[in-house]
C-alpha cells in the first residue's frame, strides 16, 4: 500500500498498539530546556522514576537565560536563577548531556538540535517545547510536548498517541525575489486560518519546497504548529544530507552509509493519500506583515488592514475586533509606512545564518531610525561566530543594532525582557499574540530582511525596495 | 490524579478564537520550577488593571471577574482555544483556579493532551452548540463523562465525543506513567530489535 513520509517514519517506531486508536510510539531523542526541563526532571525525582536512556536525552539553557552580554545564571526573570540552577543540577544528577550557558555549542533547542546532529532525518524526537516542528525541515518528526508527556518520555522512551491525520501542502512555482520561507508560512496560515491544519501531520512539497536551503525549511517547518499542525516535515533530499554529515553526533562512517540508505526511502509514495491536500501558487506570496494578534492576521506588504464586519465567523470577527484594538488600528490602514518603535531579529524561527546575512544585506551602510530600538540575538553560538568571523556583527553594530548572546530572548519576554507598553515592535518570531512580548506590546511578524528595512526606515517598509545581498531562501549562499 | 466522572458547574464564555496559551498564563507568571499556586496568574493579562508593568487592581470587564462568572468551573472558548507554546501551565492554572472542564470548537492538540493529563476535561463541541451553552448565561452545564453527554439548564442533552484513552484516564484518575511501564518487556524488545536495524540512530556512551 502507498505510503507517505509520515507513514514511514511514524509506522517503524510503533511498539504496540494499547487500545482501538491509541499507541505506545518510541522516542529517539528528548531535548530539555531550563523552563520546562527542571520541572519535569524535579517531577520525576519526586516520584522516584529514573530516567530511562540517558545517552538519548539533551539539555541546553535558552527560556529564562537572559542575552545580555557578560551574562549569567542571573536573569531579569522574576524567580528565573532557580530555572537555571536547577536544570544544571538535574540535568548533572541523571547524567545528561547539558550545552551550559558558556558552552561553545550552547543556543536555543532546536537550533543546536540540528546542528550538533542530535536530530538526522527518520527520527522522532520530542521535546517540552511547541517548536520542536523545526525538526521536521530534516525529515524527522518532531514532537512538541507538555511537561506530563516529557515527564513519560524520559521514564519511558515513549509517547502514547494516537496517530495524527495528515496534510499535504504543496507549493507551486518558484518564489519571487526578497520572498522567503516566512512569507510562505505566514501566507499559508493567512490563507487557511491558524486552526488550517487541524492536528494533522504536515508535509511540505512542491517545487518552491524542493529549492529551499536548509535554514529556509527550518523556518517553514517551524512555524506549523501556529498552523496547529501536529508537526510540518520536509522529506529528506541531497540538501538535507549535506548538511547532516559530518555533524559531532550524526552517524559516521559504516553507520552513515546505512542510514543514507534507510533515508533515501523517506519520501511519499507517488500514489500515497492524504486525509486533505492545499496547494499555493508561490506568484501569489509577497514579503507579508502580520497586523493582528494572531499568525492569521496577516497581508501583503501592500494591503491593508482588514475589517472585522468581513469576516464570516463571529467568533472570528470578534477576535479581529480585539486585535485591531489591541493593536491600534483602524480598518483599511495600509500597514506599509506604519511607524515603529523597536526592531528584533532572532528566534527558533529566525535567527540562523542566511537570517542574519539577509539583514545585513540591507544594514550594510544603513542606520537603524532614530527612536527605533534594534536587537539581534543570534540562534546559537556557532551562528554567532560564524557572523562575526563574517564580519556581520559589525554591520548590525555599525547600523545600530544591539547585538546579543543566545537564546529566545524578546520573542516572549524571555530572560525578563520585554518592549514598553503600546510599543509597535516588527519582529522575526513567530508569534504576535497579545502581551507575548511584554505587557500591552503590538508585534507584527515578518521576514529578518523586513525587519531590517523597517527598523532603517522607522516604519514597516518592502524590504525589495532595499539592496540586499542574500535572502532566507533559495538565493541564499 | 483526580478522576472526572461527572461535574455539575457554571460555564464562562470567552467567545473568540485563538486564545493561546500565553493569554492563559503569560510566562512572566510562570515563576518557580513547580506546578502549585498558578491560579493567580490565569489570563493575568486580562484579569488584571495594570499601572505601566505592575497589577494595579481587577479588570472588572472581564468575564471572570463578574460577581455571577467568578466561581465558573467551565469554560467556553471559540476555535482552537489553548493554541500556542506547550506550557502545560496553563493548564495548572485552570486547574489552581478551579475550572473543571474547557468545552470549544476546537483546541491546540498539545493543550489539548496536557488536559487529560491533569483532570480537566476538555470537549470539543460544533460552534452552534457552544454558543446555546453560552446564551443561558448563570445556568448549571451538567457535564457526565461516562455517557459522555451534556445537559442544559432546560433540560437539553448534547453528546459529545473524547477519545478513549483519555476518557479512561480521566475517569480511573490513572497515572500514565505507570501504565506505560506495564508494557516495559515490549519496550526492550522494541529497542533491541531497533538497535539492529537502525544501528546509526542509538547513540553509544562514547559519543556522549
Amino acid at each position: 500500500m502507498a505510503r507517505t513520509l509520515f507513514d514511514k517514519i511514524w509506522d517503524r517506531h510503533v511498539v504496540r498498539q494499547l487500545d482501538d486508536q491509541s499507541l505506545l510510539v518510541y522516542v529517539d531523542r528528548v531535548f530539555l530546556h531550563e523552563r520546562t526541563g527542571s520541572v519535569a526532571l524535579t517531577a520525576l525525582e519526586e516520584e522516584g522514576r529514573r530516567v530511562r536512556n540517558p545517552q538519548h536525552v539533551f539539555a541546553t539553557m535558552d527560556h529564562i537565560l537572559d542575552t545580555f552580554p557578560g551574562r549569567g545564571d542571573r536573569t531579569l526573570v522574576p524567580g528565573g536563577e532557580a530555572f537555571v540552577k536547577t536544570m544544571r543540577r538535574t540535568a548533572n544528577d541523571v547524567g545528561i548531556r547539558l550545552f551550559d550557558i558558556h558552552d561553545g555549542r550552547h543556543g536555543i533547542t532546536h537550533l543546536i538540535s540540528a546542528e550538533q546532529g542530535i536530530t538526522v532525518p527518520g527520527l522522532v524526537v520530542a521535546c517540552p517545547d511547541s517548536h520542536t516542528c523545526t525538526l521536521g525541515a530534516l525529515g524527522a518528526i518532531g514532537w512538541g510536548i507538555g511537561t506530563s508527556d516529557c515527564e513519560h518520555v524520559l521514564a519511558t522512551e515513549t509517547l502514547r498517541a494516537v496517530k495524527p491525520g495528515q496534510l499535504r501542502v504543496t507549493f507551486d512555482g518558484a518564489l519571487g525575489p526578497g520572498v522567503t520561507a516566512k512569507d510562505m508560512i505566514v501566507h499559508l496560515i493567512a490563507r487557511y486560518t491558524a486552526a488550517g491544519a487541524r492536528g494533522f501531520a504536515m508535509e511540505y512539497a512542491g517545487p518552491a519546497v524542493e529549492a529551499l536551503d536548509m535554514d529556509a525549511r527550518f523556518t517553514l517547518c517551524n512555524m506549523a504548529v501556529e498552523f496547529s499542525a501536529f508537526t510540518g516535515l520536509i522529506a529528506p533530499d541531497a540538501t538535507t544530507l549535506e548538511y547532516v554529515r559530518g555533524r559531532p553526533y550524526a552517524p559516521q562512517g559504516p553507520d552513515f552509509e546505512q542510514a543514507e540508505r534507510n533515508w533515501s526511502e523517506l519520501r511519499s509514495d507517488d500514489d500515497a493519500e492524504f486525509d486533505l491536500e492545499y496547494r499555493i501558487d508561490c506568484s501569489d506570496i509577497q514579503p507579508t506583515v502580520t497586523w493582528g494578534t494572531s499568525p492569521e492576521h496577516a497581508v501583503g506588504i501592500d494591503g491593508r488592514v482588514p475589517d472585522p464586519e468581513t469576516a464570516g465567523d463571529h467568533d472570528a470577527g470578534r477576535a479581529m475586533q480585539l486585535a485591531l484594538d489591541y493593536m491600534g488600528l483602524e480598518p483599511g490602514q495600509p500597514l506599509k509606512t506604519l511607524p515603529i518603535d523597536g526592531a528584533f531579529i532572532g528566534s527558533c524561527t529566525n535567527a540562523r545564518l542566511s537570517d542574519l546575512r539577509a539583514a545585513a544585506g540591507i544594514l550594510r551602510g544603513r542606520r537603524v531610525a532614530r527612536g527605533v530600538r534594534a536587537i539581534c540575538t543570534p540562534g546559537s553560538q556557532v551562528v554567532k561566530q560564524t557572523a562575526e568571523a563574517e564580519g556581520i556583527d559589525e554591520v548590525f553594530l555599525a547600523a545600530g543594532f544591539e547585538w546579543r548572546e543566545p537564546g529566545c530572548s524578546l520573542c516572549f519576554n524571555a530572560g525578563g525582557e520585554g518592549f514598553a507598553p503600546e510599543e509597535r515592535v516588527i519582529s522575526s518570531t513567530n508569534r504576535n499574540f497579545r502581551g507575548r512580548q511584554g505587557p500591552r506590546v503590538r508585534t507584527h511578524l515578518a521576514s529578518p530582511a523586513m525587519v531590517a528595512a523597517a527598523a532603517v526606515s522607522g516604519a514597516i517598509a518592502d524590504s525589495r525596495e532595499f539592496a540586499e545581498t542574500g535572502t532566507n531562501g533559495q538565493d541564499a549562499a | 490524579m483526580k478522576p472526572f466522572t461527572q461535574h455539575s458547574g457554571i460555564a464562562a464564555a470567552l467567545l473568540v478564537d485563538n486564545i493561546d496559551t500565553d493569554q492563559i498564563i503569560p510566562s512572566r507568571e510562570m515563576k518557580r520550577v513547580s506546578k502549585l499556586g498558578l491560579g493567580e496568574g490565569l489570563f493575568a493579562g486580562w484579569r488584571y488593571v495594570y499601572d505601566g508593568a505592575e497589577r494595579a487592581g481587577e479588570n472588572a470587564e472581564f468575564v471572570l471577574n463578574d460577581p455571577v462568572f467568578r466561581n465558573a468551573t467551565i469554560l467556553l472558548g471559540g476555535a482552537n482555544f489553548g493554541c500556542g507554546s506547550s506550557r502545560e501551565h496553563a493548564v495548572w492554572a485552570l486547574a489552581d483556579f478551579g475550572i473543571r472542564a474547557v468545552i470549544a470548537s476546537s483546541f491546540g492538540r498539545i493543550f489539548r493532551n496536557n488536559c487529560a493529563r491533569n483532570g480537566l476535561l476538555a470537549v470539543e463541541l460544533a460552534a452552534e452548540h457552544v454558543d446555546r451553552i453560552a446564551a443561558q448565561g448563570a445556568e448549571p452545564v451538567d457535564i457526565d463523562l461516562e455517557a459522555c453527554r451534556l445537559t442544559l439548564g432546560d433540560g437539553t442533552t448534547i453528546d459529545f465525543d473524547v477519545p478513549p484513552a483519555d476518557r479512561d484516564m480521566l475517569i480511573r484518575g490513572l497515572d500514565y506513567i505507570d501504565f506505560a511501564l506495564r508494557y516495559a518487556d515490549d519496550i526492550d524488545a522494541f529497542v533491541t530489535r531497533d538497535r539492529r536495524s537502525r544501528p546509526w540512530a542509538h547513540l553509544r556512551a562514547s559519543e556522549s
